[in-house]
């Protein structure tokens, strides 16, 4: 089952905090909504750093990144 | 073509070559007439801003410093032309405030913000050390509260025009000073001497902030969130632009002939160590739990976001409370040859301790578990 990390609204350290709390329950794949770019950019950077795959798609209040292992 | 500058300045070399510039940049403004190890500070500049004001009225410190403008109106339009510039409030604005202040309060304990702090290691003024030493350690306590759930709240998305304040406050500072105008009270005040009345030519000022805005927007340049990102994420992203401003900084300075160094008797610096080093503790507490740096919240103001704004505010505030109530450090003197260490009054040491305490209550009071 997906796992969403809603991170709208917060701001950073917050969403790389909560996604990264989200990654160590190894539950996969995780859904993480952000509303800015700083958010997005922060949270993939540090998806990559543990070698998860993510990608990211457009939404109508800012991105959606979508992290598997 | 935009997607391809916006990866690079996500990269490590984006954030390496805004830290090149600052590095570069600084000493060159500090070189055009800005005071010694002092090419960049947003809190001395924001205090100068202050002062120019009228809200606080020590002669020596009032200047409308474009800088602070540039970098506003820098990320303003790096924001806007990226699309990425977003009105936003409601995280908590009177916790920031209050951040803003106490954070203000210690830099000006230490004399200078985290940039400075760099800026003056740079410039060979060896109790930067002691300040960097204390914002290492406030970002570190900053960090345990986020561990352990501390944060300000969700912001919301709200209206374009209020994301427009901070900016034309800013275009306003500006108006006021090319037209240098002049009140029947006396303001706005421009300092005849001291650190106040040195200053770079305005359109070299103006330009380089503007540069260093829109660079920094791009690449979220922060000081607090380099060491932060170490010791939460081990993340040496940020850092490595912070060190490479710091080498480069130095290396500019040998260039100029700006480096001296020692302990005492440094340009606009106290050799106090306990309290340069409490000075940036608080500091850097304040910036960790506000979310960044002095800078970073100027540059966050410009793109759109109304509670750094308030921070910012915060801070100019913390400028006038900290000069009227005479909680700033004062220099180190040379008399008759003789050095007289500085340092801060009874009445500062009493703020920053309470400021510590404030900090404290604000990240065991404002915790939630995800």
């Amino acid at each position: 089952m997906t796992q969403t990390v809603d991170a709208r609204g917060l701001s950073c350290p917050q969403p790389v905090l909560i996604t990264k709390n989200a990654i160590d329950k190894n539950e996969f794949p995780i859904e993480v909504l952000v509303d800015t770019v700083t958010s997005r950019e922060n949270v993939r950077r540090m998806a990559l750093s543990k070698n998860k795959k993510v990608s990211v798609e457009e939404t109508e209040d800012g991105f959606k990144l979508l992290i598997d292992s | 073509m935009s997607q391809r500058l916006t990866q690079f300045f996500a990269s490590r070399w984006g954030i390496i070559l805004v830290g090149t510039v600052i590095g570069i940049l600084a000493p060159v403004l500090q070189n055009s007439g800005n005071p010694p190890n002092m090419g960049i500070c947003v809190a001395c500049f924001e205090r100068d801003i202050a002062g120019a004001l009228g809200l606080h009225r020590v002669a020596v410190v009032q200047y409308i410093r474009p800088e602070i403008i540039g970098f506003v109106l820098g990320s303003l339009i790096a924001a806007f032309i990226f699309h990425e510039f977003k009105a936003r409030v409601g995280s908590a604005p009177i916790v920031r405030f209050i951040l803003g202040v106490f954070a203000m309060i210690g830099a000006l304990a230490f004399l200078g913000c985290p940039w400075r702090a760099i800026l003056r290691l740079a410039g060979g003024d060896l109790n930067a050390i002691l300040g960097l030493a204390g914002l290492f350690v406030g970002v570190a306590i900053g960090v345990q509260f986020l561990k352990s759930g501390y944060n300000l709240g969700r912001s919301q998305k709200t209206y374009q025009s209020v994301g427009w304040i901070m900016p034309v406050i800013m275009i306003g500072l500006f108006l006021l000073l090319i037209f240098q105008v002049k009140f029947s009270s006396g303001a706005i005040f421009f300092s005849e001497k001291g650190p106040g009345s040195m200053h770079a030519p305005v359109i070299i000022s103006i330009g380089v902030a503007l540069l260093i805005g829109f660079l920094a927007q791009r690449t979220r340049f922060c000081t607090m969130g380099a060491v932060r990102d170490v010791i939460l994420i081990k993340d040496l992203h940020l850092l490595s632009g912070v060190v490479a401003m710091l080498v480069v900084a130095f290396i500019t300075n040998l260039i100029l002939g700006q480096v001296n160094f020692g302990l005492s008797a440094q340009p606009i610096a106290h050799s106090n160590h306990l309290w340069n080093f409490l000075g940036m503790v608080l500091a850097g507490m304040a910036f960790a739990q506000a979310g960044g740096c002095p800078g970073r919240q100027l540059f966050l103001a410009g793109e759109g976001d109304g509670d750094s704004a308030i921070f910012v505010i915060g801070m100019i505030m913390g400028a006038a409370f900290a000069h009227n109530f005479d909680l700033a450090g004062k220099p180190d003197k040379i008399v008759d040859g003789v050095v007289q260490v500085g340092g801060i009054s009874t009445a500062g040491m009493i703020a920053v301790i309470l400021g510590l305490v404030v900090c404290l209550l604000i990240g065991f009071t404002m915790r939630e578990k995800y």
